[in-house]
């Protein structure tokens, strides 16, 4: 059997997984919203600086 | 003075101001909503955005039918009895900060287990433990925080929607196969004859040929649909040369590669359907915080309280019976048609006329639906069901269910008809010519002539332009519902406004006093008088007024629905109604007229006239010149002078019309050709915003419901509706281009493919080159036209 056999199939079954990520994420609704998930990755400050009491190590960041 | 606003809600809180841990608060919702906050750690709310609230309103009794199981099992979209999920549309989210604060609503109720805020269509999706919390709950904390959810009858009809991503799978697997097909077939494209691509050249080809399966029998068949729809309807759409192009690409580059007569065209075909189905996506892509689709069912309540022997029961609007006692409470919509048994009525008919001044009711007064009651609790009975009522009625028009595009001949279908037939003619001829000369390449030369001139960039032309055109208005706040609405406007020839609250605003009207000269200090009187009453009225007269000295008024007191009163140094002063006055003189029934009477004493009367929008004779006499001019008002004839005055002398107007009576004078004059553009505002113009050409609505405030239209114009943006109408037809210049720039390179392909030359790599370059180039061209032209509309 030749490389390129190996190699096509290879590529094909690589394809064709992204291809199914691509479904999968359309299934699950990511391109459904895609104005709130560039605020909510900006929170995750915030929500750490309520919990300032209890850890040592958000006094860092802040 | 300088002014100080809210820490919470931002309003200038000049006339009421309570101080707490050292912050100002404009009332104590505002207040009540910033200690919640703070007793939970949630301060961060004020750090992303300055001043992000809003102040909660009065509630009370308003959410009690969310406790019946019916309704609950309508507006949840999952229910197993222990949890439960429901997305609330909340018209107030505008900021990072309410995003922030609604997803960390489990910060404040322990039983909400996580919240998600889609920020475009304003709407939170709650999950909560419903054995220990209840949707009732859920609700209520929203609204004592400033997010009240508005609930109304729509959300009871539709339940669970499904979303339609079909073209974005399409896309994708139109996408995904261009690219493998591309790779695949790349090799063809050197005829170097090497041992081993010729060895392998099989396999390729048969591996394109299964990558353009899904494309031409998934992704490409909304075409083949269309273009069978068309010709059964007797029309040669643009699909029909699109989807006749695809078949003889998918069947020649078959035949071809079964015969081992060539590779076929499976790069063009993938390609084709890519970029045809890019200009749908970006053509389709719309606002989602904004409907086009509205009726009163968006208006709504879901249920409102019915009093049967002394007990208050929530119950569904639809259930509602003639004879049945309701209860209205402050800030309820009236759902149906009824007569006043009880309480003061105040009604803010704003929704159904556009009129914003609240009109007084005394029990046995007939209540019309779709009015909000203004102060306090009323009881009515109703007279007829929901659907029967006078406003409600005008839905049941056919011209509600007729889908304006249907009857509506694009641009690109108009052309399509002649170049369809052009290619035919040519394709049989060209096949004529070879079949004596050469018969053996005569069904090369038809197919090739087919796939070559397969309108690609023409079909795209309309899509990008269009849909540039519309991001780039959204963007100048003019929000169409679709592409083909520019297009249609571009068309027309009458305009058609509505009056009140459409060329008038809503904030400002101005007043001219008729009578005695007010001494100085009746003015100092006046001016303080008014300074203390909340009535619209009042606080326009107030506005109007110059500065004057601030005074005490020994005794100040509001008859609600009649005038004010007050004294001062012994000099008693009444404001109000001709009646409340005193004055039985009154000539004018049709201006709004407040009269003064100092010590018992008639002065004289300020009348009010509408205040029209900014720039409003300047856009009337930019369109008299193209357009036939009507203004059509639901309201008497008072402001027929003013108006007059205004506008060009050719505008015709029409006062004294109904609902009915708008849309069969616009349904009259498109019987006679006329192509109308209608712009109105409330539910009252909704009969002619539909059956018109173009409906647009103008709204104050665009997250405020519009009635059902096919655009949504901001207000503070009516004078540049010349400007808009003129760049639509500007668009349509450049689609005509674009035709002609796809023309061209129609020719140099059909030259291939008439002498017989056509190779797949010329197909390749040639398509994809086409296809961008008037992408580039129409995107560019449009931005062109963005600008100068700046």
């Amino acid at each position: 059997m030749s490389a390129i056999y190996i190699l096509l199939s290879i590529s094909i079954v690589v394809a064709i997984g992204f291809f199914i990520a691509f479904v999968l994420a359309v299934r699950s609704g990511q391109f459904d919203d895609d104005y709130t998930p560039s605020v909510r990755m900006l929170f995750e400050d915030e929500l750490v600086k309520e919990n300032q009491k209890q850890t040592i190590k958000t006094k860092k960041i802040n | 003075m300088e002014h100080q606003n809210c820490f919470h809600c931002g309003d200038n809180c000049d006339s009421e101001q309570i101080k707490y841990d050292d912050k100002l608060f404009c009332c104590n919702g505002c207040k009540t909503v910033y200690e919640i906050f703070s007793e939970n750690d949630l301060t961060c709310y004020y750090d992303l955005q300055a001043s992000p609230g809003s102040a909660p309103k009065e509630i009370q009794g308003k959410y009690d039918f969310l406790g019946q199981e019916n309704i609950i099992e309508k507006l949840t979209e999952f229910n197993d009895g222990r949890i439960q999920i429901a997305t609330l549309y909340i018209p107030h989210i505008h900021c990072s900060s309410c995003i922030w604060i609604l997803e960390n609503l489990n910060k404040l109720n322990k039983n909400i287990t996580s919240s998600q805020v889609n920020f475009g269509k304003k709407t939170v999706r709650v999950t909560y433990n419903s054995e220990k919390s209840s949707l009732q709950e859920v609700v209520l904390l929203l609204s004592t925080i400033g997010y009240e959810p508005y609930i109304s009858l729509d959300d009871f009809k539709t339940g669970k929607e499904d979303i339609n991503r079909s073209l974005i799978y399409k896309l994708g697997v139109a996408g995904f196969a261009f690219g493998n097909v591309m790779f695949l077939s790349f090799p063809e494209y050197f005829k170097g004859g090497e041992f081993w691509l010729e060895q392998y050249k099989h396999l390729f080809r048969w591996l394109m040929f299964a990558f353009s399966l899904p494309v031409v029998f998934y992704a490409g068949r909304d075409y083949f649909t269309s273009a069978y729809k068309g010709l059964r309807a007797g029309i040669l759409n643009i699909d029909v040369p699109i989807a006749l192009g695809l078949v003889v690409l998918f069947v020649r580059s078959t035949v071809e590669i079964v015969l081992n007569l060539g590779a076929g065209f499976f790069d063009s075909l993938t390609g084709l359907v890519f970029f045809l189905l890019l200009g749908r996506f970006f053509q389709q892509r719309t606002y989602s915080f904004l409907s086009f689709e509205r009726d009163y069912k968006s208006y709504f309540p879901i249920a409102i309280t019915k009093i049967s022997n002394g007990i208050e029961a929530p119950i569904q609007v639809y259930d509602i019976e003639k004879g049945d006692r309701l209860l209205i409470r402050n800030e309820e919509l009236i759902p149906v048609d009824g007569i006043l048994i009880n309480g003061r009525a105040k009604i803010d008919y704003s929704f159904v006329t556009g009129e914003s001044d609240p009109i007084n009711k005394t029990s046995g007064d007939k209540l019309f639906a779709g009015g909000k009651q203004t102060t306090g609790v009323i009881e009515m009975e109703a007279l007829k069901s929901v659907e029967q009522s006078y406003l409600t009625q005008l839905w049941s028009n056919d011209v509600f269910s007729k889908n304006k595009e249907d009857g509506f001949t694009t641009l690109t279908n108009t052309i399509s008809k002649r170049f369809t037939i052009a290619v035919l003619i040519i394709a049989f001829v060209s096949t004529s010519y070879w079949l004596f000369t050469d018969s053996s390449k005569a069904m090369n030369v038809f197919t090739a002539v087919l796939i070559i001139v397969c309108p690609c960039a023409i079909a795209l032309s309309a899509p990008f332009t269009l849909g540039n055109l519309l991001r780039i208005f959204g963007k100048l706040k003019f929000y169409l519902k679709n592409a083909s609405v520019i297009e249609q406007l571009a068309a027309i020839d009458t305009i058609i406004f509505d009056k009140t609250g459409t060329i008038t605003s809503n904030k400002q009207s101005s007043a001219t006093y008729d009578g005695a000269v007010l001494s100085t200090s009746e003015g100092i009187q006046l001016k303080n008088t008014l300074r203390g009453s909340n009535h619209p009225l009042s606080r326009t007269l107030y506005d109007i007024l110059d500065e004057n000295n601030i005074i005490t008024l020994n005794h100040f007191e509001e008859h609600l629905g009649k005038g004010i009163e007050s004294e001062h140094q012994n000099d008693t002063m009444k404001i109000g109604s001709a009646s409340f006055v005193g004055y039985d003189q009154d000539t004018s029934i049709l201006n709004t007229t407040v009269h003064i009477t100092s010590n018992d004493q008639y002065k004289g009367k300020y009348t009010f006239f509408n205040s029209y929008r900014k720039g409003l004779s300047k856009l009337f006499n930019n369109l008299k010149t193209d357009y036939d001019l009507v203004i059509l008002s639901g309201d008497n004839a008072g402001e027929m002078e003013n108006l007059e005055k205004l506008l060009p002398s050719k505008t015709k107007l029409i006062f004294n019309q109904k609902p009915n009576d708008k849309l069969e004078y616009i349904k009259y004059h498109q019987s006679e050709g006329a192509k109308i553009l209608m712009i109105g505002d409330g539910l009252n113009d909704a009969g002619a915003l539909a059956q018109s050409n173009v409906g647009i609505a103008i709204s104050e405030n665009v997250n405020v419901f519009s009635p059902a239209c096919d655009a949504i114009l901001d207000a503070t943006k009516f004078n540049q509706l010349y400007k808009y109408i003129k760049a639509s037809k500007q668009a349509i210049k450049i689609i005509k281009w674009s035709f002609v720039l796809s023309f061209f390179y129609n020719i140099i392909g059909l030259y291939f493919a008439v002498t017989g030359q056509l190779e797949p790599v010329i197909a390749a370059i040639l398509m994809p080159l086409s296809s961008i180039s008037i992408v580039a061209f129409t995107t560019l032209a449009t931005n062109l036209i963005g600008r100068k509309l700046e």
